[in-house]
């Protein structure tokens, strides 16, 4: 079972790795990103993520369908929240499953690095100074986050 | 001409001011034609060099061409996850 959704509420880390766990899987995968405290050295208080949701749920649909292609993996979900989301709070969660663990990894490192790249969602970072302003990874120093 | 609706979110949405814009454009448009007209509108100093175009909900090459019933947007750096 492939299945993905942009949610605007809770992720329920348990009830993905209900839906992708079966007795022929030895290897469950699972990827959480949480929202951090703090944002090149200045103290977060909470973000909003923005959407547009139409395209993201394709380009994230196409992003599951090129990862259980490419691993041979069927038992894979995502779910990636928007909407307001406080301090370690849930934004994505990915789970899949495989009968070794190798594909498993590999599948929702996948998924994480490739939403991250193309799924048109936007965070902005509330400072608890009281600021705010749109997360660009294009120019921000280092790698990518 | 036609007109064609340009969809914006996040923080272009914030430097230009609104959700949508509204650009005219001659036959046979291509996205970098589409640019351009973007360029000439305030708050187009947020646009990087090269900016993301989606049409139809997925992305375009700059030499696509643009129609009027295409749904068109501008997809600022995102930053999921």
């Amino acid at each position: 079972m492939i299945r993905s959704a942009i949610v605007d509420r809770q992720i329920d880390v348990a009830a993905l790795l209900g839906e992708v766990r079966s007795d022929d899987a030895g290897a469950v995968s699972v990827f959480v990103g949480t929202v951090r405290d703090l944002s090149e050295g200045r103290s977060v208080e909470r973000l909003e993520y923005a959407v547009y949701r139409e395209m993201a749920e394709s380009e994230l649909a196409d992003i599951m369908r090129e990862a259980s292609e490419k691993f041979g993996i069927s038992s894979l979900v995502a779910e990636h929240r928007i909407g307001e989301l406080r301090v370690g709070e849930i934004s994505v969660a990915i789970a899949s499953a495989d009968a070794h663990r190798a594909g498993a990894i590999e599948c929702t490192r996948f998924v994480i690095e490739q939403i991250k790249k193309r799924v048109p969602i936007w965070k902005r970072e509330h400072f608890v100074d009281g600021t705010r302003e749109w997360v660009d990874p294009t120019a921000r120093s280092g790698a990518a986050r | 001409m036609s007109a064609v609706t340009v969809h914006l979110f996040a923080s272009y949405a914030e430097s230009f001011g609104a959700n949508t814009l509204k650009i005219e454009l001659a036959p046979e448009s291509t996205v970098a034609d589409l640019i351009a007209e973007v360029r000439s509108r305030p708050g187009s100093y947020v646009l990087p060099p090269m900016p993301r175009v989606a049409i139809n909900r997925k992305f375009a090459a700059p030499d696509q061409l643009v129609r009027a019933t295409d749904e068109i947007a501008l997809i600022p750096p995102v930053s999921g996850g």
